[in-house]
């Protein structure tokens, strides 16, 4: 079990986005994915989600390369840095919702992110920290998929949660899981490895795929 | 329950609750029908006549008012991303979101229809093809909309673009389902332009899911 | 030398440099023998009059708005199987041009339906189906405009040629279902059932190669602005980034 990330490149229209990058995950650790912001976390989370394109290098989780989409998906767990919740919705709606299409155990996942007392209320009439923990309460839901990608998860959560999801978390890293958390804060992950990432690197002569800049020009 | 009906129920949900846009299609199409004699004239022999074309034309402006949210709210509130890790392929997203905007939007005009055709004054044998051209004809109208809808997802205020680009897309639908009401309110046999009818709608339906899901996974990219 | 090379950017704009002159010289060249020709050159016709001779400003630009579609849904199969930014562009530059012969045939269509039908506007097929051509050209054209990601507008507009080329297929017989229509049938046809007479038929063709050229030149033209926009766009790009 492991996930491994060997030379990725990403580009968009052209422009380099992220060059060279290389990584291993271990099951059992959380890795911080840190840098400035622009340095392009979220394009590295959504890439190795499989939302993204990747221009060069490859990416393999447990012997299942990126290219098999669908095996490949199946064993991640994305959460960007939008919620993805339906304002009409109330939080054990939204929650249902997506157990019916990852599975997993309503009740449990909300009681891990302390949303009982908010079940009915609707996600509109919501703060942003409870929306916060809604969202995240997917991950309680797909204990089971290896590999987490988490966007700034911690946006807008008060200190106790921040040490709730942490744990949470830790929890899924105990049982063999792996995550990669793209943030600012430190999370309280004392034993995490950290992953900075650079300025991407000039596009080279012979990598430039856009034919616009690529060579001839007068 | 599995993933398709789970989609479903939450896009029926959205819909019905405050906000979600259900009724308002059916209220833009009673205003609209509303609307024709005050331009047109009360004289029911005329109304009668151009009442085919007027309920069809209506219910094709009815069914555009919704198209617009059909992916933009997942695209711009991070749903779709989630979506698209999900099992579901994109196709059959497609598809439920399609049959999600029928129910709510197409199958109250087609209830509401013949109805609304007495206040036309729309000849008795054009009733039973009246509902049974809606029926077959609105399908359409909702698939052709969702590429429409996936098309201009990245595009903000985009409701406008969409209807350029999807009223096009309906004429067929239009002819065949209009001629059939008329060729019934005629007394004539519409079954020519029905099948016709049928053959372009199932056409629409088949095209779409793989149109509108081509044009999503461009929009994640 | 491959056919492809020329879907590299730089090599297109070198050629396109190298023979729009010329491609502009034969245009002239044809429609202005074309169109003197006809205009005042052939006799008038015993039934229409001088009317007829519209039919070398129509009916070029009627087959050259068919055509500009016919391009744009090759090129844009081009684009989504091989990936030729060229040959997305081309399309691009395709489109108003398309619109224009679009609105130039429907405008001398009615020009000449009046004495010959007593009517500017007839919901004839033939009129009907150019005026739903015309708003598929508005359509896509919009798209285009809309989307800021070149590459996602070229993959999108191409998607809505193909789905908009099926249903612009559909929309032109199902306007011939819903009107049997009272326009004469097509004037020119390449197997020899001619309707016109010869000396009407030789300016036509003249005519008609001319539009064919002019509509080149200003594809070849407008394809060279595009790439260079595109070029344009790349270079502030990576300015920004190197500023950055």
């Amino acid at each position: 079990m492991s996930l491994a990330v060997s030379s990725l490149t990403l580009m968009r229209s052209g422009r380099m986005i992220v060059s060279d990058l290389s990584f291993a995950l271990t099951p059992g650790r959380a890795t911080l994915l840190r840098g400035p912001n622009g340095v392009g976390k979220s394009t590295v989370l959504r890439a190795i989600a499989g939302l993204m394109p990747i221009a060069s290098g490859s990416v393999v989780l447990n012997g299942t390369p990126l290219t098999d989409r669908d095996a490949f998906q199946d064993q991640v767990l994305f959460a960007g840095h939008q919620d993805a919740l339906k304002p009409t919705l109330t939080v054990a709606e939204n929650i249902a919702f997506w157990a019916h299409l990852f599975g997993g155990d309503v009740r449990a996942a909300m009681q891990s992110f302390q949303l009982d007392e908010i079940a009915d209320r609707p996600a509109h009439a919501c703060s942003a920290g409870q929306k916060r923990r809604t969202g995240l309460a997917r991950l309680a839901l797909a204990k089971d998929r290896p590999l987490w990608l988490l966007d700034e998860p911690t946006v807008s959560l008060d200190q106790a949660t921040v040490e709730r999801v942490a744990s949470v978390i830790r929890a899924h890293c105990d049982a063999g899981g792996m995550a990669l958390i793209a943030t600012h804060i430190d999370l309280g992950l004392t034993d995490a490895d950290t992953l900075t990432l650079t300025r991407p690197r000039p596009v080279t002569a012979a990598e430039e795929t856009d034919p616009f800049m690529a060579g001839g020009w007068e | 329950m599995n993933a398709y009906s789970a989609l479903l129920r939450r896009e029926l949900t959205l819909a019905l609750r405050s906000g979600g846009g259900a009724g308002l299609g059916l209220a833009f199409f009673l205003i609209v029908i509303m609307l024709i004699p005050f331009g047109v004239g009360p004289e029911t022999p005329t109304l009668g006549l151009i009442a085919p074309g007027v309920l069809w034309v209506a219910a094709l402006l009815a069914c555009l008012l919704s198209l617009d949210r059909l992916f933009q709210q997942d695209a711009e509130d991070g749903t779709l991303d989630i979506l698209a890790l999900s099992p579901v392929p994109m196709e059959g997203l497609v598809m439920v979101k399609t049959l999600g905007h029928w129910l709510t939007t197409g199958v109250p005009l087609v209830i509401a229809a013949p109805v609304l055709g007495l206040t036309l004054n729309l000849a008795g044998p054009a009733y039973p093809w009246l509902v049974a051209a809606l029926l077959v004809g609105t399908p359409a109208l909702s698939a052709l909309g969702a590429i429409g809808a996936a098309l201009t997802v990245g595009v903000r205020r985009g409701g406008l673009l969409l209807s350029i680009l999807v009223l096009p897309l309906y004429i067929p639908t239009l002819i065949f389902g209009a001629q059939v009401v008329s060729l019934a309110a005629k007394g004539l046999d519409p079954g020519i332009a029905m099948m016709l009818l049928t053959g372009t709608s199932l056409f629409a339906v088949a095209v779409s899911p793989f149109a509108s899901a081509a044009a999503l996974r461009v929009h994640l990219s | 030398m491959s056919f492809w090379e020329f879907a590299n950017p730089v090599r297109f704009n070198r050629l396109a440099t190298r023979t729009l002159p010329w491609l502009a010289g034969a245009t002239a060249l044809c429609l202005g023998i074309g169109l003197i020709w006809g205009f005042f050159f052939t006799p008038d016709d015993y039934q229409q009059g001088s009317t007829v001779k519209i039919i070398y400003i129509h009916v070029p630009s009627a087959m050259m708005a068919i055509n500009a579609w016919f391009m744009m849904f090759a090129t844009s199969l081009v684009w989504l199987i091989r990936r030729h930014h060229v040959s997305a562009l081309a399309a691009r530059a395709a489109a108003p041009i398309g619109a224009v012969m679009t609105l130039i045939a429907l405008f001398t269509g009615a020009i000449w339906g009046q004495p010959m039908w007593g009517t500017y506007w007839e919901w004839d097929p033939r009129l009907t189906s150019f005026m739903v051509l015309f708003i598929f050209y508005l359509g896509y054209i919009a798209l285009w405009e809309a989307i800021e990601d070149p590459d996602k507008a070229a993959d999108l507009t191409a998607v809505l040629c193909m789905v908009g080329s099926v249903f612009a297929a559909l929309s032109r017989w199902a306007v011939q279902f819903w009107n049997q229509g009272l326009h004469q049938g097509a004037s020119l046809s390449l197997d020899k059932e001619e309707n016109v007479a010869d000396v009407f038929y030789f300016p036509l063709l003249v005519c008609l190669a001319g539009f064919v050229l002019l509509f080149v030149t200003l594809v070849v033209l407008r394809t060279r602005t595009e790439i260079r926009a595109r070029r344009a766009m790349a270079l502030m790009q990576r300015e920004g980034e190197h500023s950055a």
